[in-house]
């Protein structure tokens, strides 16, 4: 069952990146759905980030205080950001803001008979509704993750030099010295996996909506479910692989 | 010509269409008629190829329907138009996008051409002023209207029309038949029409073809429709004229 609903995905995720290289190219759609997502979940994505950095350095700082390091606390707060919890709640916000869309989207679209439409008008559906979102969401992820980092680690001063009082200079001096750019081009990785796997999913669980209204609301809820459960098993691989 | 061989269709245990057969001319109007929930939609969907038949096929000038590789359909299906029952346009775009989008998908065409062919697809549905909205403020005669306008604007030699008059009053009724007539003389075109309305099938329609019971049970012209053996096809007729209309 899972094997079989795993190996549809691995289906669309075929068909759609194919159709991205097969004319027309929908240049205008690749944009209107970057800004889409980006619109979505900017500010989320922002505010997400902030805590999460913020959070981190308030727990890490005062253990790192009690072996007297707590100068470490920017690098390590950017290094699980960069790694880890970057790409992985980026995801797992668009995952929840913008999967969710593109299923209801597109299953609304299925149920309306707007989709036998495009056929009908001899437009490839996968090409029009689906290939932009794959490129779109493998392109604009890993964007997003980059603010997300960027807030993180700005959260994670206002902590730590303000509020526990580290040393500026110091805190900047570690996060050069420990963090590489490996560390970021991996994170990166990660998200622009978890972009495909989004709108992979978003796509083909509105793309197969049957049954009317409460039929999308299904096919909604199911691309958030399944689309988180894969992001943090796809995070458990990407990481295993990569360090 | 189109031919329809014994196609059969069932969802789950519902037999829907039981071996339809039928033959359609080129350049003629064919209604087929039928009770709501008959099958007809389901009958019109096979001929674009948007439902696969269990059984059966459909021949287009001798070439099957029913399993065209994917680019092969895409082909057949620029011939064809088709206005859906419930009008499927786009509600992401407004009536103008709606209208151009096929101009914009196959021909290379200025913005000023698609401009002046949107305006005249609209007054041809007796629309005007409405270029701007959006489907969801249009009452369901209108979008079917624009529908209607959508599936004729890259002229196709054969339309498909799913009730193309329910839910519209007399006068404009009236207009979208002759309409319907006046794009399939133009063309030479070939129109197959699913309808409840009687009086109109009656006076535009060079065939009908009643389907009953997932099987066409009766095909001809007008006048033989109206005298013919079978009760049903005659009931049928009947029920949907005014009284006293055969005098
Ligand atoms: N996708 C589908 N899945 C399951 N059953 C379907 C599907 N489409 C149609 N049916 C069934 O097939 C039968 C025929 O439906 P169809 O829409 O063709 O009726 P119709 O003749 O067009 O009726 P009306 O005149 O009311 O439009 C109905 O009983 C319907 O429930
Ligand atoms: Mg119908």
């Amino acid at each position: 069952m899972v094997l079989v609903e795993f190996g549809g995905f691995i289906v669309t995720m075929v068909q759609g990146i194919r159709a991205l290289f097969i004319r027309p190219f929908r240049i205008n759609l690749i944009f209107k759905e970057a800004e889409t997502i980006g619109v979505n979940s900017t500010f989320i994505i922002l505010l997400t980030g902030l805590f999460t950095g913020a959070v981190l350095a308030l727990q890490s700082g005062k253990a790192f205080r009690l072996f007297n390091a707590e100068g470490v606390t920017g690098a390590v707060v950017a290094l699980s950001l960069f790694r880890e919890l970057g790409p992985v709640m980026t995801g797992l916000m668009i995952a929840a803001r913008s999967g969710s869309s593109m299923a209801a989207q597109i299953g609304t679209m299925r149920v309306t008979q707007q989709i036998d439409a495009l056929e009908v008008m001899a437009v490839d559906p996968v090409s029009y509704l689906i290939a932009p979102r794959i490129i779109a969401a493998f392109v604009m992820v890993p964007l997003l993750s980059i603010i997300f980092d960027m807030m993180g680690i700005f959260g994670s001063y206002l902590v730590g030099v303000g509020m526990l009082e580290i040393n500026e200079a110091t805190f900047f001096e570690k996060i050069e010295a420990y963090v590489k750019t490996e560390d970021m081009w991996d994170g990166l990785i990660k998200a622009a996996a978890f972009g495909i796997i989004i709108a992979v999913v978003g796509c083909r669980k509105g793309f197969l909506t049957e049954g009317g209204a409460e039929g999308v609301g299904r096919a909604t809820t199911q691309a958030v479910v399944i689309a988180s459960v894969t992001i943090l098993i796809a995070d458990y691989f990407l990481t295993a692989m990569m360090f | 010509m189109l031919e329809i061989r014994n196609l059969k269709k069932s969802f789950g245990t519902q037999r829907v269409l039981k071996g339809v057969n039928l033959k359609i001319k080129n350049g003629e109007i064919t209604v087929i008629i039928g009770s709501s929930g008959c099958g007809k939609s389901v009958l019109l969907r096979h001929l674009i190829g948007l439902m696969k038949p269990d059984e059966g096929q459909i021949l287009l000038d001798g070439m099957d329907l029913t399993n065209l590789p994917k680019e092969e359909l895409k082909r057949v299906r620029m011939r064809f138009g088709m206005l859906f029952q419930d009008a499927a346009l786009f509600d992401s775009m407004n009536v103008y996008e709606n209208i151009a989008f096929p101009l914009r998908e196959h021909r290379r065409v200025s913005e000023k051409e698609i401009s002046e062919a949107v305006k005249q697809r609209l007054q041809e549905v007796g629309m005007k002023n409405v270029e701007r909205k959006l489907p969801s403020e249009l009452s369901g005669g209108m979008r079917k209207r624009v529908g209607l306008a959508r599936a004729l604007v890259l002229n196709p030699e054969i339309v498909l029309y799913d009730e193309p008059t329910t839910g519209l009053d007399p006068i404009t009724s009236r207009a979208i038949d002759d309409l319907i007539v006046q794009t399939q003389q133009n063309i030479q075109g070939t129109s197959i029409i699913i309808s409840h309305d009687i009086r109109a099938t009656l006076r535009i329609a060079n065939t009908i073809a009643m389907l009953h019971d997932g099987a066409i049970v009766a095909v001809g012209s007008p006048e033989e429709m109206m005298n013919h053996e079978n009760a049903i096809v005659r009931d049928f007729l009947d029920y949907g004229l005014p009284k006293n209309f055969r005098a």
